[in-house]
């Protein structure tokens, strides 16, 4: 598959949160101001991108050199967890403005479902280094697309009048599965038609 | 031998994971278009979180209060590895169905929720309750939602294939024109915010009584 093909597949056709329920519980905690979703988005977007790269790197440098390859939950788990910490340490050092805007948000990511699915979907799809990380920057941004549309829709539905069973999370539900309707509209035909299969 | 009895039922019920908490929602919502796979989901998180929670609960004057989140997710990952290979060798129609989604238990916050919440706090025995409680009413939920969106999204229900039997039990009518948006993902989180709607309420009711 090309790189775009990689792209529009991870943003649009299998956007991890509208199609691939990956990450659902930021989607659903942190979407109430379109603020907080934006640094969200941002934090899931740069970790995604590293932790491609690196669990990348130690699957195919460490893992299947020593014939180890039924090891890598526990060594992606145990890398991307460290890569939080390790990532919030140097944001904290170099960039304090950044840090105090997306602080509250990387501790959240460790046990973010989008970080480790695309880690281990890159290994599953056997892609090369430069894909993974294609890969990994394209699921964060179909994630921080998702979580921005949603958070707009939630400061909308927060000054309209819900039904009292519906306020809250059912609404946010119901919304976010109408969104997933319109994003049918993309799918394998599409990479099809723009002659993006290998 | 009451309190254990308590520690079981209140997760099916009344801190039923999915339904009140809403923890794990990602296998949740990913895996129930068949029956099947729900059920072995299911049954995966029961094996993963019962001997975890038991590991913990023996190790927890062992780990050291500050790094206790990184050695759970040890113990939690060395589990879902075991159970990744059993899958792997005995069930792999299965294995493969499940896909991404088996390692993904792991993150499942189900699993580390009750590591911190019970298994780090109470012995053994309490814990197994519990473990066996919280996978119980996870599994109920996820078979529930899957037999409701298998029926009336694609018309049949997916069991196990018993000899030359395939395991699909096709109904009538449904089959012949399902209303195919509910085994879609976008029907997956339109049932599930009725649901949870629907839980509300009943269960307003029920402590209003």
């Amino acid at each position: 598959m090309t790189y775009l093909g990689i792209i529009i597949t991870f943003i649009f056709i299998n956007n991890f949160i509208l199609v691939k329920f990956l990450g659902l519980c930021p989607f659903i905690g942190v979407s109430k101001n379109s603020e907080s979703a934006i640094g969200m988005g941002l934090s899931v977007t740069f970790v995604t991108a590293t932790a491609s790269v690196i669990c990348y790197l130690s699957y195919y440098m460490l893992l299947v050199p020593l014939k180890l390859e039924y090891l890598r939950t526990m060594v992606f788990i145990l890398i991307i967890a460290t890569l939080v910490q390790l990532i919030e340490m140097v944001i904290k050092k170099v960039s304090p403005a950044l840090y105090k805007a997306l602080g509250i948000y990387l501790p959240l990511i460790t046990t973010n479902c989008a970080v480790l699915g695309i880690s281990i979907i890159n290994i599953d799809e056997s892609y090369n280094l430069l894909e993974s990380f294609i890969a990994g920057i394209s699921a964060g941004l179909g994630f921080t697309l998702a979580i921005i549309l949603m958070s707009n829709i939630r400061e909308k539905l927060s000054i309209t009048p819900v039904r009292k069973w519906f306020k809250d999370v059912p609404i946010t539900f119901i919304s976010a599965g109408l969104m997933a309707m319109s994003f049918m509209a993309f799918d394998n035909n599409l990479l099809i038609n723009l002659g993006l299969t290998a | 031998m009451n309190t254990d009895i308590k520690n079981f039922i209140k997760g099916i019920v009344k801190e039923n994971p999915t339904f009140v908490i809403m923890l794990g929602m990602c296998p949740t919502l990913a895996v129930t278009t068949q029956f099947i796979n729900a059920l072995s989901m299911g049954i995966g998180v029961i094996f993963v979180l019962l001997l975890s929670n038991i590991i913990i609960s023996i190790l927890k004057n062992l780990i050291p209060n500050s790094i206790r989140i990184p050695c759970y997710i040890v113990i939690i990952s060395a589990f879902v590895t075991i159970l990744e290979m059993l899958f792997h060798a005995f069930l792999p129609e299965v294995y493969n169905s499940l896909g991404v989604y088996l390692p993904l238990i792991v993150v499942n916050c189900i699993i580390l929720g009750r590591a911190e919440a019970f298994a780090s706090k109470n012995n053994v025995i309490n814990s197994i309750f519990d473990a066996l409680g919280m996978g119980l009413g996870f599994t109920l939920s996820l078979s529930f939602i899957s037999l409701i969106r298998e029926a009336i999204g694609n018309g049949t229900i997916t069991l196990f294939p018993i000899g030359r039997w395939s395991g699909v039990i096709k109904i009538p009518i449904l089959n012949n024109s399902p209303i195919r948006v509910l085994a879609l993902p976008a029907g997956a989180l339109l049932f599930m915010g009725y649901m949870k709607a629907l839980f509300d309420y009943l269960s307003s009711k029920r402590k209003k009584i």
